[in-house]
Order: structure tokens, then sequence, then C-alpha cells
């Protein structure tokens, strides 16, 4: 093993969405970094679907933003179709999504990464961990080079032992395309790690030349697109359509027919998929009442006549795979360009993480996307920006950041998985969120940016700018305090035509906008000064003036929590020598080591009798 | 590390009881067994069988002198109500014989309980939940069987089965509001709200009929007051004497706080009533009525639950009982003529009686069963209690608990019809559901258990 010359602060293997993140996050903090990826083509890649965003994940990726990171921009400087989901309901649960053309959203990634200071980016597949008795000092690769580094972040995405399954057939494969990652899992496994197994799936790409759209419903773009960034001003690539197809009764029978040679239903596949984005197969077994079931035609690029059918994975062979594609309203000369297939994987338990996404068992060693079984890139991408500050902070030997359940959708994520490890695939929700009302995509700059600020991932043109923001947000919320209704003829007119004639004179504009007829659009008729403001704030100030009474309960919810949340357990803490515990909870505490007794709470099993005794336990310690 | 000390107190109450109880819980209850009970078991250096009782000679430590006869069952850990090494030993009832035992066992090694520990170290030692750890409150605040048995029910979980009945169609409601925000262009049913509605107004119903229980279940538990007015010689000793035989079950004999009234309570079919005789109305010259004792018994009778008002069924009605009805005004009494196996020469129609008459003769037990019934269904209504594994709420936390899940399906339903957004309605959900679990324990702060276990009584 050749050993390279240049010593590394932090080491990322592999360069998915939560690699990129997390080795831009460590260069940008200063760190000199090394990120390897099996292919330098294959960096960025959009493995399954064409989009980014979505109800959960769109508000990820504003946290990603908001600490500094790149997933926002790319898209944005990528996105071929934007949508607000939810425009209907309230500002918490809207979230954006678009669609990305996939080859330029790698290229741009790479562009960034390439030219990023600091960052050394390098071909080469890890097939271990190089450790000198517990200690990890770097990592060695197939091509007989051993990188050395003082911390290493682990992204391994689907490639872990990735067995690609299209029928019965099946064959080793990190994705389509691409070879399977062999070695490393079996040394995380003798390391002490509880290494699982996952399955996900994709489903075929079609040839758009061969799909007749004048029989798809066409969905649009919103138009003016709204980007994702803080940062960006506005969308500037073309924005093209998606299409709207539905199975029926037929597609129905043709899966039905193909499913004694389904990997899933003939026992092949071990590992576990996730319930939230079933298969086709599973689509049609589960609900055989439903009559048909819809997808969404997505193009892959601007470049290209691939689209994508979401929501029509399988693993079904390909003949039944073409029969069935080929039995849908307007796809009836489809030419499939990619089969589908199903691919099983290796994750790591994470409940062997701390908070900060570094392994309890091996110092320096951080996991984050896949690996910790979640699905999805916007997961992927969150805990990389996450793993690469908390990396680079190690190697700076500043305390480390661990996010709240009460201040982003990625302190869930990570508590979630930390403190209830996955069965199978993990996926972002909005009612994962207690705190929803509170993590909004609109507000996730306030509530993170200081955060990507202090830890030197947001630079200060972008800090300076968000300060701005906030000044004017706190102005605004005091004038619109203190100005009053005059209630002179224009004003008193002005309420007459939208509905509030019962105002009094001396209404505050806070009690007008509190209205729910009444918005800053209403308001500019009586009010000169609205014009003034940058719209992100009118917007701010509307949400926090009319959501006031929900904001605040959920202030004073997570104030109640608070000492839990904040209660430390060593982790030197002896649950053997609690015998109040039943063995079931002691057990359950030991395999876990919860950071907090929060974490404990959320632990399964472990009952709020056990935390009353770990919360008198923690006293007793403190007081001696 | 936390170490386990043990602990020792009385368990039965102070008084005249005929067996007294001190208990001992925690590592070293087999060694102070041994230090003050001197019986078979103890002798050639032998054991405790666990679980069973023995009969012996309690002893004090220091100079091995006798205290008294008695018994000792020594339960092995966990098998105990504390899951801990538990020592009880019974000796003879009354205040000093209990006193020096228990001082005994500090002698020999056990410190005083604290109030309510045994109950704390059973919760914290996974042995009850916090439903059943409130209940045990109550169960040695209670005062009949009746309550006895409503406080067993409950520690039995009957409460908390009821609770998590409740919060099942609450989940789903959720869970159809989650999957409407969750999956916006996955075809989710529009009709899902009505589902939802039906969902909450099934819980609320629930919880109301719950909550039904509670006038029933705190009186089970606290009792009621019962005031017998009359004038002197009306026969209101004589019935408090046919009242208290009924059951044999005279818990406490306590004089009043002022030299005018006697309580006493009894258990009428199982409930806790407390009789007060307001001995103040009395002649003070020989034909007129004392006006102050009537305005003090008039007084008591705002704090009485029920009023009862005697009247002497062999005298013919005279001025003062005119005045003394008079001054009742509008007040509702029930109307109890006594000496019925006498003549009977009062005129009963003269009286208003807005809770009905009864006729009773406490010399030969004659209508005493009937007015001890009347009694009883006035404060219990007998639906209400017609099964003794239905969930009853008696404790004043848990109805709060509940008219807060209440409140927040009705903001629920409110904000339905103002179409507001299904985040905001998935609070209000959300907010029933963590009240519920307040109560099952799911949802607790230390400041509520320090509350509980301040609250419990010494011994247990």
């Amino acid at each position: 093993m050749h050993s390279y010359e240049t010593k590394y602060d932090v080491i990322v293997v592999g360069a998915g969405h939560a690699g990129c993140e997390a080795a831009l996050a460590a260069a940008r903090m200063g760190c000199l970094t090394l990120l390897l990826n099996m292919s330098l083509d294959g960096m960025a890649v959009m493995s399954c679907n064409p989009s980014i965003g979505g109800l959960a994940k769109g508000h990820l990726v504003r946290e990603i933003d908001a600490l500094g990171g790149e997933m926002a921009k790319n898209i944005d400087a990528a996105g071929i179709q934007f949508r607000v989901l939810n425009t209907r309901k309230g500002p918490a649960v809207r979230a954006g999504r678009a669609q990305a053309d996939k080859q330029l959203y790698r290229l741009r990634m790479k562009r960034v990464l390439e030219q990023q200071a600091n960052l050394h980016v390098k071909q080469g597949e890890v097939t271990a961990l190089h450790l000198e008795g517990e200690e990890l000092h770097g990592v060695d690769t197939r091509s007989g080079i051993r990188f050395l580094g003082k911390t290493v972040v682990l992204t391994t995405g689907t490639f872990m032992r990735g067995l690609i399954h299209i029928g019965l057939i099946n064959y080793a494969g990190g994705r389509a395309g691409d070879l399977p990652s062999l070695g490393l899992s079996d040394q995380l496994k003798s390391l002490g790690f509880e290494v699982g197994r996952l399955k996900t799936g994709t489903p075929a790409r079609l040839d758009g030349r061969t799909i007749d759209f004048g029989k798809l419903e066409a969905q649009y773009s919103d138009d003016p697109p709204v980007p994702f960034s803080f940062s960006t001003e506005r969308i500037t690539m073309p924005q093209v359509p998606c299409y709207i197809a539905y199975t029926n009764q037929r597609t129905h029978d043709i899966i039905r027919s193909g499913l004694d040679r389904s990997p899933l239903y003939a026992g092949v596949i071990e590992g576990i998929g996730p319930r939230y984005c079933p298969s086709i197969e599973d689509k049609v077994v589960r609900f055989p009442d439903k009559e048909r079931h819809q997808t969404f035609i997505e193009p892959e690029g601007l470049e290209t006549v691939e689209y994508y059918p979401s929501g029509m994975s399988t693993s079904l062979p390909i003949d039944i795979q073409i029969a069935f594609y080929r039995s849908m309203v307007g796809l009836e000369n489809v030419e499939i360009m990619r089969p589908a297939y199903g691919i099983e994987y290796d994750y790591v338990n994470p409940v062997q993480l701390h908070a900060t996404l570094e392994t309890k068992l091996i110092k320096n060693l951080f996991h984050a996307g896949q690996i910790n079984g979640t699905s999805g890139y916007e997961e992927a991408a969150a805990q990389g920006i996450l793993a690469g500050i908390n990396a680079a902070l190690k190697v700076k030997g500043r305390q480390p950041i661990m996010l709240g359940r009460h201040e982003s959708y990625i302190g869930v994520m990570v508590d979630d998985l930390v403190t209830l490890g996955t069965k199978e695939p993990y996926r972002m929700f909005t009612s994962r969120a207690e705190y929803r009302l509170l993590l909004r995509e609109d507000n996730a700059d306030i509530r993170l940016r200081e955060i990507g600020y202090s830890v030197g991932l947001v630079d200060e043109a972008t800090y300076d700018a968000f300060c701005r923001k906030r000044e004017q947000i706190q102005g605004e919320l005091e004038r619109v305090r203190v100005t009053r209704l005059s209630l002179n003829p224009e004003e008193k007119s002005w309420c007459e035509r939208h509905g509030c004639a019962d105002l009094q004179k001396g209404a505050s504009y806070e009690r007008l906008l509190r209205r729910p007829e009444i918005g800053y659009q209403q308001l500019r008729e009586i009010d000169p000064q609205v014009t003034g403001l940058p719209g992100a704030v009118r917007e701010q100030v509307e949400i926090q003036v009319k959501y006031q009474g929900y904001i605040e309960r959920q202030l004073e919810q997570i104030e109640r929590m608070r000492k839990q949340e904040e209660a430390r357990i060593p982790s030197d803490f002896d649950y053997k020598a609690i015998s109040g515990l039943t063995s079931e909870v002691r057990e359950k505490l030991e395999r876990f080591r919860p950071d907090t007794l929060g974490q404990a709470a959320r632990i399964q099993g472990v009952t709020p009798a056990a935390i009353a005794i770990l919360s008198v336990m923690l006293k007793g310690r403190g007081e001696q | 590390m936390y170490i386990r000390d043990t602990i020792a107190a009385i368990a039965t109450p102070l008084g005249s009881g005929g067996v007294g109880i001190v208990r001992v819980s925690g590592p070293d209850a087999e060694h102070i067994g041994r230090k003050v009970f001197k019986g078979s078991c103890t002798k050639n250096g032998g054991g405790f069988e666990s679980h069973r009782l023995f009969y012996g000679r309690l002893i004090n430590p220091p100079d091995g002198s006798l205290i008294d006869e008695g018994m000792a069952v020594l339960m092995r850990a966990p098998r105990s109500y504390t899951r801990e090494d538990v020592l009880e030993l019974h000796c003879h009832g009354g205040y000093y014989l209990v006193r020096a035992i228990l001082q005994a066992c500090i002698s020999a090694g056990a410190r005083l309980a604290e109030p309510g520990e045994f109950t704390r170290r059973a919760f914290l030692n996974g042995r009850i939940d916090l439903a059943q750890a409130e209940s045990v409150m109550d169960l040695i605040a209670s005062r009949t069987e009746r309550s006895l048995s409503l406080a067993q029910s409950q520690r039995e979980g009957h409460l908390s089965r009821s609770l998590t009945a409740l919060k099942a169609p609450l989940i789903e409601a959720l869970a159809l509001v989650e999957a409407h925000i969750d999956f916006p262009e996955d075809e989710v049913d529009p009709a899902v709200f009505a589902v939802i509605e039906t969902r909450i107004a099934s819980v609320f119903a629930g919880i109301s009929q719950l909550l039904a229980t509670f006038a029933t279940g705190k009186v089970l538990r606290d009792g009621v007051s019962v005031l017998l007015l009359g004038l002197p010689n009306a026969g209101k000793s004589s019935l408090l004497n046919a009242l208290s035989g009924t059951d044999r079950a005279i818990v406490s004999a306590l004089p009043g706080t002022t030299r005018d009234l006697i309580e006493e309570t009894v258990s009428l079919q199982g409930l806790p009533v407390k009789i007060i005789d307001a001995a103040g109305i009395r002649a003070h010259h020989a034909d007129c009525v004392e006006q102050e004792g009537v305005r003090r018994a008039l007084d008591k009778v705002s704090e009485a639950d029920l009023l009862l008002l005697l009247v002497d069924g062999t005298v013919p009605l005279s001025n003062e009982l005119t005045d003394l009805v008079t001054s009742l005004a509008a007040l509702p009494y029930l109307l109890v003529v006594t000496k019925a196996d006498l003549p009977q020469l009062l005129d009963v129609s003269a009286f208003a009686a807005p809770l009905g008459i009864c006729s009773v003769s406490a010399k030969n037990r004659v209508g005493v069963d009937q007015l001890s019934s009347q009694i009883y269904s006035h404060f219990v209504q007998s639906s209400a209690f017609s099964s003794d594994d239905c969930a009853v709420i008696s404790n004043v936390r848990h109805r709060d608990v509940l008219i807060r899940a209440q409140q927040s399906l009705n903001a629920f339903a409110e904000n339905l019809s103002l179409g507001l957004p299904p985040e905001l309605l998935a609070l209000d959900v959300r907010a029933a559901l963590d009240a519920l679990g307040e109560i099952t324990g799911e949802t607790t702060t230390d400041d509520l258990l320090d509350l509980i276990f301040s609250s419990f009584c010494i011994g247990k």
C-alpha cells in the first residue's frame, strides 16, 4: 500500500449528494479535504427521480442553503420546472419542488467541487478504513493508495454490496452501469457496527419520442418559478412540463401475471423497501380495489429524450415491464431505454451514531446519507453538510453542532435516526416534526443562518444580507404594531371594501393583518410604506402576525421540553447500577447510549417510568 | 451511585383498629426482621420463607424486651409491592404498640419513610405506572369498600385501558390529516375530513362519558356530608346510631369542631357519608328556640351536601317547628318523620318536603334501610356506576386533563368549520392526544411527578 504524501484533515468517501455537501462544507471551513469517488463522471448523480424537493424535502433543501450548502443553488441553476406544493394550505406545509436537468445538475456540482479551494477531488474505490488499533488514520483504496486523514466521512449510498434485481436475474452493482463497493461493509461489521440490508428501486426510463403526449395531461411550472436558495434572485433556465398518466385494469393484470417472477414476492430480496415509495407491483397487490394508479412522466433533461415515470418503480422481469408500460394510455408504443430495477444494499444501524453523526464506536468516523438508512437526495445532502461541518469542527478542536428538533428538519431527522433507528429507508415527512409550524421553508434562514455563519460556512456578504433582512423584519413588525387606523374617509371605504367595517379607529395594522381577508396586498392600498419592503420581509411579517397564536403555543411546548432535552447523560453512565429498570429497557439504553434524557425518552420501549427513574438518578448524580 | 436504604412506616391507620401493621422495604428488610421478630422461622439461624406468615414475638432489639405477640411475613424481591424485599410486622392495634414496633425497626437500622415513599419506590422500580401510582394515593385515602374498589379498578388499569381505546381513533384521525398534508399529489380522498370529523366526534363522546362519571367518582372517593336538623328530642341521636349500625362501619367518631356539632362518618351501601348532627338547635328556655343556634346550624347547611329535617311524628305541629321550617325557606331538604312505631299525631302535609318524605323508627329499625338507600341514590346515579369494571374518574387532575382534551377537540371542530388549514387542525388533534397521554404517563414532566409524590400520605 502506497501512502500518499498529502495528509488530509477530512476525507469524504463517496461523491453523491451527501458526499458533495460534506466535502464542500469541510473545505469551505478551511480544512484540507479529499473527496473520493469510484468514478469522477458519477458525482452528484441523480440515480432515481430527476427532481429535488417536495414536502419536507424542500424544507431540508432550504435548511442546507441556510447553513451554507450547495444543493439549493445547484437545483436553482439546473431546474427545468419549479412548483410550490400545498399552496392552498398554510405556509408551514408549503414546499418547493423542482425537476432537474440531470446532466446539468451533475456537471454544475462537479464544477463547483473542482473550483473549491482546499478540496482535492480524486477517483478511487475505498476498500477499507485504515486503523491503528482503534484509532482512525485514513482510508485504503483498491488501486493501492493509502490516504491519511484526521477524520473520515463515509457516504456509501447504495454501493456497499449493492445487488441489482431485474426479475429473477440479479447481479452485483452500485447502480445500473456502476460497480458495487466491496470489502468496506465486512470491515465495518468486524468493527462492531450492525450492518443491515435495505432495498429500493427505480422505474424504467422511457423514450420520449415514443410517448403520445397529446393523450396526457400536461403540468406546467409555476410562473414565475420560485427558487430554493435564499441567494438566488431568479430562475433563468427554460421551463418544461411534466405529464400525468394512469395505469388501468389491464396494467394491473399484466403486473399480477408476472408476480411469480418478482424477486420481491419470490423471496429473493431480503432487504426491506420503503412503504411510502412502493413498487408498482406492491401497490397493485396491496390495494387491489384501486382502479388506477397515477404517474407523473417527468423529463430527465433538456438535451435528452429520456423520461422518468414516477411511482412506477419495479423489479419485475423485463418482458412484464415492457407489456405493462405499453398498456397505459399514451404509452402504447413506448420504448424502454433503461429497464427498471430493484437494488439491495448494506446500511449501518444509525443508533450507533451521536447526533453529530460521528460514530459511537470509532472516533473521527462520520456516517452520512443512505449508509444511515435514509432515502432521498435531500435527506442525504442534509446529513452530508452536518457531518462535514462536524468533521471540520473536530479537526479544529471546536465543539460540534447538534441541531435540535425545535430548530430544523435536519435535527428531527438525525434525532429520529439516532434514537429510533430505522427498519425501512427513512424519508422525511412534515408530520415527523412536532414543531412543524415553526420549521417552515420561508424561515429556514432565520432558524439556521446564524449557525452556518458561526461555524464559518456562510460568507460575510451572505450573512450581511441576512442580517439586513432580519432587521427589516423586526422593524416592520414594530411598525405594524404601533401604526393605527385613523379611519379617515379613505380608510373607512377601504374597510368596507374588504369586509371589515367593524374595525374601530385606533386598530393597529397588526390587527388588520391578523384577519384572514387582509394581507399586504390589501394593506398597500392605504399604506404606501409597504411598497418599499422586499417581498421576503413582507412574507415573514405576514406569517408571523397571522400565526402568532399558534407560533407562541409551539414555543411554549419547546420551553416545557427544554429541561429534558438539555439533561445530558454521561457516556460512561452505568445503567446496570439502576435496579429499577426492566432488563428490556436497560438493554435498550445500553445499546443506544443516548446523549441526553430527551433522546432517551424517544427510544422505543423506554417507558415514561424509566425516564422518571433516569431523571431522578441524573439529578442525584448532579447533586453529589 | 444512588444507594437504596431500607425504609419503615406504619401501614395501618393510627387509632383503635384491632391490628396494626408496620411495613419495612429495602435490602435490609430481612436483617431487620431477624432483629425485631423471634419466631420458629428465625430459630437455629433459619431464614424467613418468602410470602409465608409466621407467628412469634416482637421484641425491642437493644435489650430484647418483649413488645407484643405478633406475626411477620417477608416478601422477597421482586414479588412485592415495591419490588424490593418487604417485611410486614403485624401486632395488636393501638397507638403505642404500633409506634413501639416502628421504633424497634428504626433502631434495627431502618429509616422512617417519607410521605409516599413506598409508592415512589414501586413506581421507580417499574412496578406500577403513573396512573396506578395516583390511584394508590386514592386507595390510601379511600374510606369505604366501594371507594376502595373504585381505586383498585383504576389501579388495575381500567382508566388506562379506556384512554388507550379513546386514543386509537384520535391517532387514526391524525394520520388522515397528516396524509392529506404530506402527500398532496397522491390522490388522498377529499372526503377524508368527513371521516376525521366522525372519529373526533366519537372520541369527544367517549371523553364526555368518562367525565360524567366524575361526580360519582368524586362522591365515592371523598364521600358526602349530610346534616341532621331538628328540634331537641326529634330523634337525631337514635337515627344516627341506627344509620351507623346499618353497616357497622363507623370509621371515625370525632367530636365536632364546635361544641354544637357532632360529626360521624358512616358507610351507606359503600358510600362514605359524614353525618353532622346539628345539635345547636335546642331550647334555650322552655318555650323558645335559640336563634343563634338556628343561625349557626343554617350556616352548616350550605356546607352539607344533603339536609335531613327530622320531626317527631308523635308530637303535633308546634310553633317552634313552624319557625324552624320557615327559617329553612326555600332550602331543599328530605323530611324524616321519626318514631314511626308510635301513634302519629303530626300532620306531614304542612311540610313542603322538596326531596320527599321518609318515615322511620330507629327503635324497630323500620324505614332505616329505605332512608339509607334514598340518601345513596340521591348522590349516585345507578346508571353511572352500573358495572364494577367500567372506568370512573375520581381524580381532579384526570378530570382537568380530559377537559383539556375536549377543549382541543372543540377547537378542532371549530377550526375545521372555519376552513383553517390542515396543519393547524393537526395541532388540535395532537394536543388532545398529548393530554390523554398525561394520564397514562406518556407525556410527563418533573413538576408533575414532584406534585404527585409530595401529596402521598405517609407509609405507602
